[in-house]
């Protein structure tokens, strides 16, 4: 358990310097595989993501009027769905949604490489796997999931005043305008710092089981399915760890 | 112990001293030596699981040895940095036995990988060295063909371009005519004979199809368990007397094995007819 972290956390150095250091030694970075991968991550992750999110944003109004309606404060509703889809289903769900997509897609493009030998050809052709396929992985996704998380907030606000509109009483530009006195810009930032984290964390897993694949077609599957489980707990983690730091540095 | 090591044009081109390979508890390779020239082919020979592919592994550095020195150009790939191990692939080209050319990429963007990430030179160069490269191996104007939409002979002939593309002074093949039709596994083989006249490159075949390895060969090892128990040009070879090597040139069956153990043994076990 602890050698696998420690493999995740070298693995993630070792992509930092290909991305940051090598290119003041004379390494050139290679942007145009990152914006390849960023379009794949990111841009193309857009559709499902707002669907998903449109909608939590709407289940969230709904549990929450649920319970606000008692206490006649139903208009605390805005507030109610701006803070947790910022502070947490945002970054979450996101999250989750790129670890279906890509986390996923990670470990098998790696894990076939692995199996067809093209991971091999590459060392021997003196071309570091890390530097080559992993680190514009890492690029692309700390630069796409805090854009995607942003416009997973979005999107759960605008699902939040479907609600708001049809039974809360609020006229639209009200409930925007109540979703914008609830949020401190703490709430977002916070919400951003976890979703670079849990790019970090997924990229680690998704290209380091792809990378241990063993033989076989089978392997490529078998490493799929634990890059999927192994993101969501590990995102789960990570979340609960900046989630501990945030409430107690000034929550 | 030190070893005298020969960097001159006339010295070994490949020298292995005692090289042991474990996978974990297992050994592998049990003490290899042998020597090859500059502008020699060598032909690898074994059974599956003797051992051959893990020496080429080796040899190529995929594989790190338990033990032993492995000179190539006049340096012990066992014991360098992986900055100098990096240096001395760019004068390597290892064509792999599936091909293993890069699905996401064309051809001509496979071949042209070693020249875009090694050098500095302009894209209107690497198209043009790349297109020479694929002239060389037959596949002229295939460059922007995906490797799905080629053969297995047509893979097998760009990823040789590929390995090429870097002007290699060591060629290594693993099983270049592996799970090819004999019309198409003669024309690698032609290929290598001309790459091997016409560059006088040091070549190193991994293989099992005896036809193509007296074809190419200039000096053969025979690795049976882990061991080398012949080596010689292929006239000596055809000649030697040993039951194994004899068994493996006349194509006669190895007896059933049943038991776990036996199998084991017959991959790692010591036997007692080692030559030298």
């Amino acid at each position: 358990m602890l050698a696998y972290l420690g493999a995740l956390v070298r693995l993630s150095f070792q992509a930092a310097g290909y991305a940051f250091v090598a290119p003041f030694r004379g390494r050139p970075l290679r942007l145009d595989r990152a914006f390849a991968q960023a379009m794949e991550v990111g841009v193309r992750a857009l559709p499902v993501l707002s669907l998903i999110t449109f909608f939590i944003g709407l289940i969230l109004a709904m549990q929450g009027a649920y319970e606000l309606r008692k206490f006649g404060a139903i208009h605390f509703v805005a507030d109610a769905v701006a803070i947790s889809m910022t502070r947490e289903l945002g970054p979450l769900i996101t999250a989750i949604v790129v670890i279906g997509r890509s986390g996923s897609a990670f470990a098998a493009e790696l894990g076939t490489m692995k199996v067809n030998e093209e991971i091999d050809a590459l060392e021997t052709m003196a071309i570091s796997p890390v530097q080559f396929l992993v680190t514009p992985k890492f690029l692309a996704m700390i630069l796409m999931l805090p854009c995607l998380t942003i416009w997973a907030n979005f999107m759960g606000v605008l699902g939040g005043s479907l609600f708001g509109v049809w039974k809360a009483d609020f006229a639209w530009v009200g409930y925007m305008h109540a979703t914008l006195d609830a949020l401190f810009l703490r709430d977002i930032v916070t919400g951003l710092i976890k979703s670079v984290m849990f790019g970090i964390t997924i990229t680690a897993v998704g290209c380091s089981e792809g990378l241990a694949t063993g033989t076989g077609a089978e392997s490529v599957g078998k490493s799929t399915t634990s890059a999927v489980v192994v993101s969501i707990f590990l995102v789960v983690i990570v979340d609960l760890v900046f989630t501990t730091i945030f409430f107690f540095v000034g929550g | 112990m030190t070893v005298a090591t020969d960097n001159s044009e006339s010295g070994p081109m490949i020298s292995l001293r005692d090289l042991r390979v474990r996978y974990g508890e297992r050994e592998i390779l049990h003490g290899i030596n042998m020597e090859v020239r500059r502008g020699e082919t060598l032909v690898i020979l074994g059974g599956s699981g003797s051992g051959k592919s893990t020496l080429l592994r080796t040899l190529v550095g995929l594989e790190k040895p338990s033990s032993g020195e492995i000179w190539l150009k006049g340096k012990n790939i066992a014991a360098i940095s992986d900055e100098e191990m990096d240096e001395i692939r760019r004068k390597m080209g290892m064509s792999f036995q599936s091909g293993a050319l890069f699905g996401s990429m064309t051809v001509g963007e496979n071949v042209g990988l070693p020249l875009r990430e090694h050098t500095k030179l302009e894209n209107s160069t690497i198209e043009i060295m790349t297109r020479l490269k694929l002239e060389q191996v037959g596949l002229a104007g295939f460059e922007d063909y995906f490797p799905s939409e080629l053969s297995g002979g047509m893979k097998k002939r760009a990823a040789v371009a590929r390995a090429l593309s870097m002007d290699p002074e060591i060629l290594f093949f693993d099983e270049p005519s592996a799970g090819l039709d004999p019309i198409i596994a003669a024309g690698i083989d032609q290929l290598i004979l001309e790459l091997k006249q016409a560059f006088h490159m040091t070549i190193i075949v991994v293989t099992h199809e005896l036809a193509s390895a007296f074809l190419i060969a200039d000096q053969m090892v025979y690795i049976d368990k882990g061991y080398i128990i012949a080596q010689g040009t292929p006239a000596e070879m055809k000649a030697n007397p040993l039951p194994r090597v004899r068994q493996f040139f006349d194509r006669v069956a190895e007896p059933e094995v049943e038991q776990e153990l036996d199998y084991l043994q017959m991959l790692t076990a010591e036997h007692h007819h080692v030559k030298r």
